[in-house]
Parts: structure tokens; C-alpha cells; sequence
């Protein structure tokens, strides 16, 4: 496991979308390699063979009936919003391909 | 640009690979994590609840329905159910998808290995199916301040979170390669092949204008004995017409690119309803990384196989064995039945039949007439503003002798135009075959009269002739004579 | 300080109290409610106090009981609640300006469940910003002072309502556990936390931080007290696909078999690498907690020695797991629906406002957790890192099965460390996360874990931790109020008066 540079934070913090500051930057390549340095002990472990855990007790086929329940108020639903026009949420122009 | 090659060229030179990623909206009573209702068309923002507006602290619980429709689907499509399968997250970031990660399915997916089997021009050809799997649909996005409500040129846009959470199964084929010219037809006949197992299974309306049925087209070409080519993959192409027209603009596209040295780029496009082309979608300066893994908030699921079996043994009749069973009750050949189903007549003439139609009746409107003014417009076969209803009631009217085909052609001017049904059509139109045998020899009398020299030849024996008095009589009452007892009365009076 | 005021009561006195006649809720209540209004200013443990509502449950009470009706082991008695915690009408902001001005339009089940129980709550309490931290320094708001010290942390990221309890602002509380965020600071704040078995208690309406660790459970001032409120909150419910169906382990029933103070029978094991790696806890901790285990011993405990080598690998592999979960739970928070939005000026695009918005709403250490959990689930690097921690975490889990083939229940000290003073580890992440060494083991087994006060050093306090069996709750409390039956007086009422300001 490589250490990790100045540049692949910047990109991770796209891919997270955090417009971090160069500050930010520098500090966080230098902490995160201190993590990642304490997880290259999980390397040593010899996992051949075994299972993942996810959960305390295994579960397995949780489902839930197809029965209708209530929804929210639509006045409770949009008073959240940070900008509502039509009671739709508003945003502003996306630049990404088309939906 | 490059200027477009033919489809015929393009195919000379290069085979075409297909590959039809396929999106069903499932028609569940709820959601796939909530109980939120799916009802199509409700006012904005009206069905959501925490977990489909990705409140903090929601969590999802998996509709059992949805899952049980997912494996009657693979079932259909005969894949194989897995034993132990789990939903995973996608991760990226979308204004219309709330928990910006999508809830689907990754290397684990509820159904693989399967086939779907279609007949074009007499050859059948299998289409492998790689995967059946479970995911959640996304808001719909309203884009304000551009031309044409679409992405570009908008300065903002509003989002309606109804349709987030709407189960999704996304059915993945392999890639098909061999089907060369016949490329088009194929993916719209898997399309449609697709829709029809669906519909049967009474798992989702499938109706690719309401968007319940959405597909992405990938096509690749390379020249024969040489590796298959870079795919692009052609998004929302939302009918079967659309299908088959994406298809044959990206073979003619890339084998231009082609042939003048080009690389073809692995891209998403996006299909024009309006000029048939394709676009590229934003080029993308990073790679896309999803991130996916196994979704910690939901249990992994172990179908038992007396679940799949209990389930296997619900599968209604699936359209193949249909299609068998009513071109022997219709009595068609091959080639005839086959003309039905390439132009999405089944579901069409079976409901005409049932409404009371002759068989022959129903096929003979359906892919006479009516195709015609499908073609003509554009549109499906299905979507033309006329019901099997009707068109058994007009078939009746004609073999009641109350109309001919001239006149049932302009009841139907009629029914598409909104007037009404056959009935009230003729009678608002004044259609309807003139039987008063007074009235019709009176015109017969005035036809003679006004053609004396045509008279003596039919008097002569010249029986050709009545063709002109028939002409006239038909003239003079606005083509509602039925033809032969016109021919009958002239014979009888000059005979 | 064992006073007579109202708040100086256990919580199941104040129940039983209100349910005879002998005091009325509102007067329990109100007084918790002065208290905060005198105190809180010095300590900082609520972010939201809800004076008008705790009064109108508790009034609502007093009329029940007044007309002869029959209400829950807890009916009247105050709580607060930790504000990663959804409830229904009052700000909810998981100690995020992300989230600042948010009213949820839904309740959590546990809130569900305590409204039902007809429990006044009083506010809500002070974090670490979506529970990433160990000593509630990591609040985008402020500062929640330890009792005992006020120039110390009161741990994380459940410091305020560690603090609320300890402070007697509060007698119960809510805290969550991901890594010892309830455990932690009732160790460094004296005061009785448990971590229940994850899935014995819903998460529906917990904001989440790692789906697969997080879990809700009592604070209080002793086992009694915390065991009642866990059976208040506990048990299955249809909403959490990760909630147990199963009967609530008997918590208050083993609490109080534990306060007759025998043990005789009961295997406690002592894990050899928790010894061995001894370098990191300080000797006063150790000091403290071997006293505690004295007393076990002399109420009849019978001491084995356990090998758990994996938890040698818990706290990377915790370091995995939950920055991965939570860097695609934070997602949702984006300005579109809720909470925050920044830069929307007209001229940004949504992707530009999106980062600008998640930039300004998150702090430094949320930040330094997203990066490191979408780096560890990037391509190519899911099956090393997250896979991976996901298969030590049976080994860790294996480990705990062994030991408990042996042995009743596991001891440990809570935390290596007493409450340190303000800024002593914000600037280096991994000191800070080296709080949680004791405690991470069991979220990764997902089984039970309790810190009950068992000492002081340096004047601080000390916490013992009691691990369990999944669903063997019961177990961590019997030991647990075993322990504090070798008290004279509880250590949570020996902390030092806080002089108002």
C-alpha cells in the first residue's frame, strides 16, 4: 500500500464533492497517512478462508409487505428545503449530462 | 462530422455487436424500501416519506413483493435464482437521487444466466441474458429556463421525489454478435420479446411512454475474423421504434468513423426522438468509480428453492406458447403470424377478436389499414387513438353490410379524430350504405338516362360496361352504394 | 455530594416517586430544567432545551397518575437526548452546521418509544459532529466541559449527555455507541453507560454514522437506572432491517440480582493482549480498575485469563469499516432537500454548490473521515480494505465466541486514559482514536458492553467495562451492579458541585 499523495486527496475530495482548501490539502495527506499506515497491519492478517461479518447476528430475508402507509404532508416535506419553487425543490443549473 | 454511411454499406463492411441494457419500473403497490404509494401522476412531492427523501436516520426494508417479481422475471427469462444474493451501494453524487447512492445490486444479483429467444425474418436468434437484478428508481428533474425544458441551456431546475424509490429491475444482456444486417430488428424484437414476458407476468405496465420500460442501447462494430470494437452506449431509448432507429444511426455513425481512420470512443450518447441521431452525453474528465459496497443497512437475502418453485409454478402462459396457441385459433401461417408480431399486433387483434370480431377481420385492419396510418404518423400500432373495441364494432358494421370498406376507412377518420365510436361516427357522418333499392334505382335511371350510348353496348351484351354506370351511381350517392347491388339492379334493367 | 434536592434521586426513585403520589413529575422535571438553566451555561451539555415540552409531557403525567392510570417503570421521569437522535418537532442537527435549523418532521423509534413510556425530555444533548470523536471537542457549536474538571474533555462523541447525567442536568439520557461513544464518556465522566447488543435496539431515526456499528443505549448514573431505560428503548422493530427479533435480554431483573453482591459462579475473563498492550493505558487507569476487579473477586468472581489475539487488529479495523459506511451515509447531505446550502448565488452550478455547501457545513474531522472512507471503497481498493476488515471483524468476532465458551463475561478497563484537557489530541487523529482501543473490540463483535464507574485517578474517574454475549445484556448488568454494591456511595455522586453562573 502506496502512501497517499497531495493529488489523490484532491481527487477523492471531488469524487466526495468537498471543495477542500489547500490547507485542508496538506493536512489531511499527512493525517490520513497515518491512518493508513496503522491499517497496512491488516495486511498481516491471514483472512483465507474466512467469512465477512456484517452483523452481530446474521440476518438474512428481511422483508416487508407491499402495503401502502402514509406519507409525509407535502408541506412537511418541503419545509425542510433550502429553496422550494412548485413544490418541487429548486437547484441550481446542473452541468452534468442529461437525466 | 463525418457524413453518415448507409445502413446498407455499413453492414457490407462491418458486423455489429449488440448489447440491450433494459430498466423496468416494477408496478409493487409501494416502494422498494418504504411504504410510499407508486401511483403514476400524483401531485408533486406527494408520495415521499423519510426513507425515499433520504431524511437523516431513515433506514430501508426491502418489499418482499419486488423481490418476488424480480424472480418471476428471471424466471421467465430462464436464469438461474441465486442462492445468496445482497443489495450493494453505487455511490454518486445526483440532485434526483435522494441518499446520493443508489440501493442496487452488484457482483451478487438475484438472477444470472438466462436467454431470451427471438424470430426475425424466419431466424431465430438467442439473446443471452447476464444478469436480472433489484435497484430503486430516481426523482425526476424539471429543468427550467431552456429552450425545450431539457438539461442544456436551463438556469435551474425543480425536483420531484415521487417516483425515487420506485423499484427498478435492470435486465443486462451479453453481447449479441451475428446478427449483421438484421442488427435493428433484432434489439426491437428482443425489446418487444422482453415487454411481452413482462406484461404477461403482471409484474409492471411496461409502457415505454410512461417511461416504465427504458433502455440503453450499446452497439460496437468491427470487421469480420477481427476483436469486437469500443462500445458506446446509447441511453433513454423510449420506444420500440426508437429502439431499432438508435441501433441503425450508431452502425451507420461508427462505421464512418471507421472508415475514415477514427477511433470510436467508449461514451455515453443520448437519442433524438425527433431526427433519429444520437448525441454524446457530457465527455467525462474523471472516470466514474461507484464505490459499491454491500449495503450494511439491509439483511442479504437465501431465496429457498421451494420459494423459486412456489413461484415457477405461478408463471403464467409466456408469449411464445401464446403466440403458438392463437396463430392455430387464427388460423395464420408462419409468414402471417409473424407479420403480426413484428408489427405489435397480438395483444391488438386477440382484444379485437374478443370484442367480437372474425380473425380475419381483426388481422385484416390491423395490419392493413391501420399499420398503414401508424407508419404514416410514426406512431406504435398501440398508441393510435382507436380500441380494439371499435375496430370489432366497425368489422361488425361491415359484415352487417351497413358499411364497405371505403366507408369504414372514413368512420376511422372519424374514431382517431375523437368523434366517437363507429356507431356514432356513421351516423354523424351520414356514412352508411344506401339499401333503399328505390332510391338507388332511381339513380340508376338518371346514370342511364345521362349515358345512353353505354346503355345500348350493356344491351348489347358488353356486360364490361356497367363499370361506367356504376362509377356514376356511386358518384351521385357520395360512394355509400353497395357496389355489387348497383351492378345487380343495372343488369336487371338492361339485361 | 449526596444531596436531598430532587435531582440528587436515582432515576427508579423519582418513578417511583411520581407513580405513588410522593412528588409529581413537574416538580421533577422543573427542577432538572432550573438546573440546566443554572449550570449548563458553565458545562455546555445541551444543545436544545425544551423547556414548554418537557413540562407539557410531565403535566400530562401528573393528570394520568392523578386519575388512577397505570403508566410505564419510567412514566414522568426526565431524559435527554442525544442530538444525532431524530425527534419530531425539535432541531436535530447531529452537532453539524449542516444540519443547523433542521426541525425532522419524523421521530426516531427509540424517541417513539420513550414518548410512549410518557418520559418528559428535556433537549437535546452536545456531540462530536455525527458522532466522529472521543472527547465532544469536534461539535460545530461548542464546547461541553467535563464536571469533574471543567478545563477537561467530557469524552466523545456522547460528551454532553455524559455530561447532562454527571451534572445531574439529567437523570438518564440517550447516547449512541459506534466505537464507545457511550462507553467512553461515562468512563472519563463517572456515570453508568451501555452499549447494547447491535440490532437490540432500532436505528430507525438514528442519524447515521456506520450502519453496521452504531448503536443507542442508556446513560445514567448507575446499572438500575440505565437497565430500565434499556428496556424502555429495546427490542425489535420493522423499520430497521438490522434490528433483532427477539425477546429484550432481562437488564433491570440482572441489575438488580447484581446489587445483592454475589457473583459466586460467574467466570469473568481478562483479556491477556489488553495486558500485554498495557503500554497505553496509564498506570492510574490500571490502578483503578484493578481495585475494581479486587471487589469482583471478593463478591465471589471467578478471574480466567482469555486470549483474544484479533483485537490487536479492532481499532484499523474499525478505522475501515466506518469511515467507509459513513462516507456514503454523509452523502445525502447536499443542500438540495434539507439543511444547509452555500454559494447558491446565481453563478455556481448544483455540483459547484453541492461542494461548496458540504465544504462549509462539515468540520474537519467529518471531513478527514469522508476522504478516508471514499479512498478505502475506491476502485480497486474495496476488497482490500473493507472486504478485508470485514473478514477480521469474524475473527475479532471468533475470538469473543472462544472466550465466552470460557468464560461468563469479559473485563477491561473502559478507556486507556482519564478525560484529558481541551486540545490535548485534536492535533494528531490517531491519539485521539487510540481512546477507543478497549472498546471498539465488541462494536466489531456487535455484542454488549457497559462502563460502570469504578474508581478515580488524578481526581478523575475511572471506567470499568463489562462485555457480553450477543444478547446477553443481562450479564454486563448483574456484574456491572455487583460492582457498585461494593460502593458506599455511587462515584457519579461524589462529582463536584458545579457553581452556576
Amino acid at each position: 500500500m502506496s502512501t497517499i499523495s497531495r493529488e489523490e486527496v484532491a481527487h477523492l475530495a471531488r469524487l466526495a464533492r468537498l471543495e477542500v482548501t489547500d490547507v485542508e490539502l496538506d493536512a489531511f495527506a499527512g493525517q490520513l497517512d497515518v491512518i493508513l499506515q496503522s491499517m497496512k497491519t491488516l495486511a498481516e492478517v491471514d483472512t483465507d478462508g474466512v467469512q465477512p461479518t456484517s452483523h452481530a447476528v446474521p440476518l438474512v430475508n428481511v422483508f416487508r409487505e407491499d402495503q401502502p402507509q402514509p406519507s409525509l404532508p407535502r408541506d412537511a416535506v418541503l419545509a425542510g428545503g433550502p429553496d422550494t419553487a412548485e413544490d418541487r425543490f429548486r437547484v441550481p443549473r446542473i452541468l452534468d449530462e442529461e437525466a | 462530422m463525418t457524413k453518415l454511411n448507409t445502413f446498407e454499406q455499413a453492414v457490407e463492411t462491418y458486423e455489429p455487436v449488440l448489447g440491450l441494457e433494459t430498466h423496468i419500473e416494477l408496478d409493487t403497490h409501494t416502494k422498494m424500501f418504504c411504504g410510499c404509494s407508486t401511483v403514476f401522476g400524483a401531485e408533486p412531492n406527494t408520495q415521499v416519506c423519510p426513507v425515499c427523501l433520504a431524511l437523516p436516520g431513515a433506514l430501508p426494508v426491502a418489499n418482499r413483493a419486488a423481490i418476488e417479481a424480480t424472480i418471476k422475471i428471471g424466471l421467465a427469462l430462464n436464469c438461474r435464482i441465486a442462492e445468496w444474493t445482497r443489495f450493494a451501494r453505487k455511490n454518486y453524487f445526483y440532485p434526483d437521487m435522494p441518499k446520493n447512492f443508489q440501493t442496487s445490486q452488484y457482483e451478487e444479483p438475484l438472477c444470472e444466466d438466462g436467454y431470451v429467444e427471438v424470430v426475425v425474418d424466419g431466424q431465430v436468434h438467442r439473446v443471452e441474458i447476464e444478469r436480472v437484478h433489484l435497484e430503486e428508481d430516481t426523482g425526476k428533474t424539471l429543468h427550467v429556463g431552456g429552450s425545450t425544458g431539457r438539461i442544456h441551456g436551463a438556469t435551474e431546475s425543480l425536483v420531484d421525489y415521487n417516483r425515487a424509490g420506485i423499484p427498478l429491475v435492470e435486465i443486462v444482456t451479453r453481447p449479441v454478435p451475428g446478427t449483421g444486417a438484421l442488427a435493428p430488428e433484432v434489439a426491437r424484437a428482443y425489446t418487444a420479446e422482453l415487454r411481452d414476458i413482462v406484461r404477461s407476468l403482471g409484474v409492471s405496465d411496461v409502457r415505454m411512454e410512461q417511461g416504465s420500460l427504458r433502455c440503453d442501447v450499446n452497439l460496437s462494430l468491427n470487421k469480420p475474423g477481427e476483436e469486437w470494437g469500443t462500445r458506446t452506449e446509447t441511453k433513454n431509448v423510449n420506444s420500440l421504434r426508437s429502439v431499432e432507429r438508435a441501433v441503425r444511426y450508431e452502425v451507420r455513425r461508427q462505421s464512418a468513423l471507421l472508415d475514415a481512420g477514427e477511433r470510436i470512443f467508449q461514451e455515453t450518447r443520448h437519442f433524438h426522438e425527433a431526427t433519429g441521431e444520437t448525441s454524446p452525453g457530457r465527455s467525462k474528465e474523471e472516470a466514474t468509480d461507484y464505490r459499491y459496497f454491500p449495503e450494511p443497512d439491509l439483511a442479504v437475502m437465501e431465496p429457498s428453492r421451494e420459494w423459486v418453485e412456489e413461484l415457477r409454478a405461478t408463471l403464467p402462459e409466456l408469449p411464445r406458447k401464446r403466440r403458438e396457441r392463437l396463430q392455430a385459433a387464427w388460423s395464420l401461417g408462419d409468414k402471417d403470424m409473424q407479420s403480426v408480431v413484428n408489427a405489435d399486433a397480438v395483444d391488438l387483434i386477440e382484444a379485437t377478436v374478443a370484442a367480437g370480431a372474425s380473425p380475419a377481420g381483426a388481422v385484416k385492419w390491423w395490419l392493413g389499414e391501420l399499420s398503414r396510418r401508424a407508419n404514416e404518423s410514426g406512431e406504435e400500432l398501440a398508441a393510435l387513438a382507436i380500441t380494439p373495441a371499435q375496430v370489432a364494432e366497425l368489422q361488425g358494421m361491415v359484415d352487417d353490410g351497413r358499411l364497405n370498406d371505403k366507408l369504414a376507412r372514413q368512420v376511422i377518420d372519424g374514431v382517431i379524430a375523437g368523434e366517437g365510436s363507429p356507431a356514432e361516427v356513421a351516423a354523424k357522418r351520414g356514412l352508411e350504405v344506401v339499401s333503399d333499392t328505390g332510391a338507388l334505382e332511381a339513380a340508376v335511371d338518371e346514370a342511364i338516362a345521362a349515358n345512353p350510348a353505354v346503355a345500348d353496348k350493356i344491351r348489347g351484351g358488353t356486360h364490361a360496361a356497367a363499370g361506367v354506370l356504376i362509377g356514376a351511381v356511386m358518384k351521385a350517392t357520395k360512394g355509400q352504394a353497395d357496389a355489387g347491388t348497383v351492378r345487380q339492379i343495372i343488369l336487371d334493367k338492361l339485361g | 455530594m449526596t444531596g436531598h434536592r430532587a435531582i440528587d434521586q436515582t432515576a427508579a426513585h423519582m418513578a417511583d416517586a411520581i407513580r405513588t403520589g410522593r412528588a409529581t413529575s413537574y416538580a421533577i422535571t422543573e427542577a432538572h430544567l432550573d438546573r440546566i438553566d443554572a449550570i449548563d451555561g458553565a458545562i455546555g451539555a445541551f444543545l436544545h432545551v425544551d423547556r414548554e415540552g418537557a413540562l407539557a409531557t410531565a403535566r400530562e403525567v401528573d393528570e394520568a397518575i392523578a386519575r388512577g392510570e397505570e403508566l410505564g417503570p419510567l412514566a414522568g421521569v426526565p431524559i435527554a437526548i442525544k442530538d444525532v437522535v431524530v425527534t419530531k418537532g425539535l432541531p436535530t442537527t447531529a452537532a453539524s452546521k449542516i444540519l443547523e435549523g433542521w426541525i425532522p418532521p419524523y421521530d426516531a423509534t427509540i424517541v417513539e418509544r420513550i414518548k410512549a413510556a410518557k418520559m418528559p425530555i428535556l433537549g437535546k444533548t452536545n456531540m462530536d459532529e455525527f458522532a466522529m470523536g472521543s472527547s465532544t471537542e469536534y461539535s460545530a457549536f461548542h464546547k461541553t466541559r467535563n464536571p469533574w474538571d471543567t478545563g477537561r474533555i467530557p469524552g466523545g462523541s456522547g460528551g454532553g449527555s455524559a455530561a447532562a447525567v454527571a451534572a445531574k442536568m439529567a437523570p438518564l439520557a440517550i447516547g449512541t455507541d459506534t466505537g464507545g461513544s457511550i462507553r467512553q464518556p461515562g468512563a472519563v465522566t463517572g456515570t453508568f453507560g451501555a452499549k447494547p447488543t447491535y440490532g437490540g435496539n432500532s436505528r430507525y431515526g438514528l442519524i447515521a454514522f456506520s450502519s453496521s456499528l452504531d448503536t443507542p443505549g442508556p446513560v445514567a448514573r448507575n446499572a438500575l437506572d440505565a437497565a430500565l431505560l434499556h428496556e424502555v428503548i429495546s427490542g425489535y422493530d420493522p423499520r430497521d432491517s438490522t434490528s433483532i427479533d427477539a425477546p429484550v435480554p432481562p437488564v433491570v431483573e440482572a441489575a438488580r440480582l447484581g446489587a445483592t453482591g454475589d457473583l459466586s459462579g460467574v467466570k469473568l475473563g481478562v483479556v491477556k493482549e489488553f495486558k500485554e498492550g498495557a503500554d497505553a493505558a496509564e498506570p492510574g487507569v490500571v490502578a483503578a480498575y484493578e481495585a475494581g476487579v479486587e471487589q469482583l473477586v471478593k463478591l465471589g468472581a471467578e478471574i480466567v485469563e482469555v486470549s483474544c489475539p484479533s483485537f490487536t487488529y479492532a481499532l484499523p479495523t474499525y478505522y475501515l469499516i466506518a469511515p467507509s459506511e459513513a462516507s456514503s451515509n454523509l452523502a445525502r447531505y447536499d443542500g438540495v432537500r434539507y439543511g444547509l446550502r452555500a454559494g447558491d448565488d446565481g453563478k455556481h452550478s448544483l455540483e459547484e454548490v453541492m461542494s461548496l455547501t458540504r465544504e462549509a457545513g462539515f468540520g474537519p474531522e467529518v471531513k478527514r473521515r469522508i476522504i478516508l472512507g471514499t479512498y478505502a471503497l475506491s476502485a480497486g481498493y474495496v476488497d482490500a480494505f473493507y472486504g478485508k476488515a470485514q473478514k477480521v471483524r469474524t475473527l475479532i468476532k471468533q475470538d469473543f465466541e472462544k472466550a465466552f465458551a470460557q468464560v461468563d463475561a469479559i473485563i477491561s478497563p473502559t478507556t486507556p486514559f482519564i478525560a484529558f484537557e481541551f486540545g490535548a489530541r485534536t492535533g494528531d487523529p490517531y491519539q485521539m482514536y487510540l481512546a477507543d482501543l478497549y472498546t471498539i473490540p465488541t462494536n466489531m463483535y456487535g455484542g454488549p458492553g457497559v462502563s460502570v464507574p469504578v474508581g478515580l485517578s488524578e481526581g478523575m474517574p475511572v471506567g470499568l467495562q463489562v462485555m457480553g454475549p450477543v444478547l446477553g445484556d443481562d450479564i454486563t448488568y448483574r456484574v456491572a451492579a455487583a460492582l457498585e454494591s461494593t460502593q458506599d456511595v455511587l462515584l457519579a455522586d461524589t462529582a463536584p458541585e458545579i457553581e452556576g453562573k
